[in-house]
C-alpha cells in the first residue's frame, strides 16, 4: 500500500538512500510522510557540512509531530533541496522525486551496503 | 488500564481514521489531512466526535449553590437553556478545568449539565460530591459521560447541516443558547457552542444513538488534530497543556480568561484571586508568531533577545489558514505587548519571535 521503489535502500528510521556512484541523494519515504501527515517544516544542514552515518542531520515537522532525520552514510553535503523551505508539502507530494532533501558526496562506499533492501523495509513497514 | 473509546470508535476506523490517546481516550487525530479539515472548518463545515469530553450532571434543591460554590463564574445568571464558560479552580484560584456548564430545563429544581475535559470525569465527580457533603447540600450530582454521545458541528454552513435535520429552528439560538432537539429522529441536546471560532452546534446525543445522529450530520469528519489547530488559531486555552494544576499552574487572571471570574460571588478559590485581581499579575497568556523559520511547540523556552529565558510556549502550531507558525504561552506582563521582540528556543535553535494578541486570524 505505500510505495518503497525498488531503485534505493533505507534505514529503519524511514529515510531512503539513492546512488549514482559518486554522489548519494537522501530523502523520507512515503510511509514517514504519511505517518507524519502534513509537513510544514524541514530543517537541513548547509552545504558543505560534513554528517554521520546514524546521527541526526535534521528535522522534519508536520502539523502535529517533529521528526529526527538520520544520515543513512557519512559524507559531505553538495546539495540541499531549497525548494522545502518554500513548498514543504513536497515531501507529502513527492517523497522519492520532488521531495529529497540532501545530497552527499559519501565518504565511503561501504556504509550504502549495510542498509535495508527494498525487501526488508517492506518488511519493517508490514 | 485500556483507552475508553467513543461510541463510534469503529466507525472512525472504517473512515480511515489515525488515533490518538487523549484523556485517557482513544480518538481520531486526523482522517486524510489535517490541514484539509481544518479549511473544511473555516470555509464549509465540519464536524467532530467529542465523545470524550465529561459530562456531570447537577440537580436537587441545592444544585444552584453547588455549582456557584466550585465554578468561577456566575451560574445565577442562567435561565433553562442558557449556558457560560467558567473555571474550576482550587484554594490558590489555580485553574483545574475549564468547562461548559449549561442549565438544562428544570425538573422541579434548576439542572446543570457540566463538561470537564477528557478524563477529568472521575475527578470532577468526587470533587463535587465531596464538597456537596461537606457543606450539607441536598444535590443530586451524576457522571453521565458515557450516557452522552458528543458531536461538534463547526463552520460557516454548520446551521445548514443542523437545521437538515431537525424541524426545530436552531438558527434562533444565539451564541451559547441550547435546547432539546429531534435530530434525526433523536432527542438531542442541541447548543450553539464551540471551541473553533467559527459558528456552530455542539451536539450532545444518547450514547446508543450516536451513529444516527452522526451520519445524519452532513460534514467533513474531522480530527483531534485539526481542532487543535483551529483553536489555536483563536488563542482558546487546551486544559492540560496552556494550564495544568501541576505542570502549568495558573490562574484564571494569567491565563487570559478573567471575564468568567465573579468576585461578587463565593466559590473556592475566590479570595486568592481577589487577591490576586487586586495585586495584578506577574505573567500573562500571549500569542506569537515566529519571524524566522520553525514552528513553535509546547514546552519551548522563549527567551530576551539578550537570551534570558522569560518564559514558556505552552501551544504551537503551523497555522494552516495563515501558514505562519503561531503559538501560545506565558511570558512576564512588561514583555506582552504586540510587537515586542523574543526569542523562542526551538531544540537548540533561537528563532526570532513576535508577540501577537490572539486571535491570530480575523473572524
Amino acid at each position: 500500500m505505500f510505495e518503497i521503489p525498488d531503485d534505493r535502500k533505507y534505514l529503519e528510521s524511514h529515510e531512503w538512500t539513492t546512488t549514482d556512484g559518486d554522489t548519494v541523494k537522501i530523502g523520507i519515504s512515503d510511509f514517514a510522510q504519511d505517518e507524519l501527515g502534513d509537513v510544514v517544516f524541514v530543517e537541513l544542514p548547509d552545504e558543505g557540512d560534513e554528517i554521520t552515518a546514524g546521527d541526526e542531520f535534521g528535522v522534519v515537522e508536520s502539523i502535529k509531530a517533529v521528526s529526527d532525520l538520520y544520515a543513512p552514510v557519512s559524507g559531505t553535503v553538495v546539495a540541499v533541496n531549497e525548494d522545502l523551505f518554500d513548498a514543504p508539502e513536497l515531501v507529502n507530494e513527492d517523497p522519492y522525486g520532488d521531495g529529497w532533501m540532501l545530497e552527499l558526496e559519501p565518504s565511503s562506499s561501504d556504509e550504502f551496503d549495510d542498509l535495508l533492501s527494498p525487501e526488508e523495509y517492506r518488511e519493517q513497514t508490514e | 488500564m485500556g483507552l475508553r473509546k467513543p461510541p463510534l470508535y469503529d466507525v472512525h476506523a472504517d473512515a480511515g481514521a489515525q488515533f490518538t490517546e487523549f484523556g485517557g481516550w482513544d480518538m481520531p487525530v486526523e482522517y486524510d489531512s489535517i490541514r484539509a479539515e481544518h479549511a473544511a472548518v473555516r470555509e464549509s463545515v465540519g464536524i467532530f466526535d467529542v465523545s470524550h469530553m465529561s459530562e456531570i450532571e447537577v440537580s436537587g434543591p441545592d444544585g444552584t449553590a453547588l455549582m456557584q460554590r466550585l465554578t468561577t463564574n456566575d451560574v445565577t445568571v442562567l435561565e433553562p437553556g442558557d449556558s457560560q464558560y467558567s473555571a474550576i479552580v482550587d484554594d490558590d484560584g489555580i485553574i483545574i478545568d475549564d468547562t461548559v456548564v449549561y442549565r438544562l430545563p428544570d425538573r422541579g429544581d434548576p439542572v446543570y449539565l457540566f463538561i470537564p475535559n477528557a478524563g477529568h470525569d472521575e475527578e470532577m465527580y468526587d470533587r463535587w460530591t465531596s464538597f456537596r457533603d461537606e457543606w450539607d447540600l441536598d444535590a443530586t450530582v451524576e457522571d453521565v459521560t458515557e450516557d452522552w454521545a458528543m458531536f461538534a458541528v463547526q463552520g460557516p454552513d454548520a446551521l445548514e447541516t443542523v437545521s437538515a435535520t431537525t424541524d426545530e429552528s436552531v438558527g434562533d439560538l444565539s451564541k451559547f443558547e441550547a435546547q432539546y432537539a429531534d435530530v434525526a429522529g433523536v432527542e438531542c441536546w442541541v447548543a450553539r457552542t464551540g471551541y473553533t471560532g467559527e459558528d456552530g452546534f455542539e451536539v450532545l446525543c444518547p450514547w446508543d444513538d450516536a451513529e444516527t445522529v452522526w451520519s445524519a450530520l452532513d460534514a467533513t469528519p474531522c480530527g483531534l488534530g485539526s481542532r487543535d489547530t483551529l483553536r489555536m488559531e483563536m488563542g482558546f486555552l487546551l486544559s492540560g497543556q496552556d494550564f495544568d494544576p501541576e505542570d502549568e499552574p495558573r490562574t484564571p487572571y494569567e491565563a487570559g480568561i478573567s471575564f468568567v471570574v465573579k468576585l461578587d460571588t463565593e466559590f473556592v478559590g475566590r479570595d486568592a484571586l481577589e487577591q490576586q485581581h487586586d495585586a495584578g499579575v506577574d505573567e500573562t497568556f500571549v500569542g506569537l508568531t515566529l519571524l524566522d523559520r520553525g514552528v513553535p511547540r509546547h514546552g519551548y523556552d522563549i527567551a530576551t533577545e539578550d537570551g534570558d529565558v522569560i518564559g514558556t510556549v505552552t501551544s504551537g502550531t503551523m497555522s494552516p489558514t495563515l501558514s505562519e507558525p503561531i503559538g501560545l504561552g506565558y511570558v512576564p506582563v512588561e514583555y506582552a505587548d504586540d510587537g515586542t521582540e523574543l526569542t523562542v528556543l526551538a531544540r537548540g535553535r533561537e528563532k526570532r519571535a513576535e508577540i501577537v494578541t490572539p486571535p491570530f486570524i480575523d473572524n
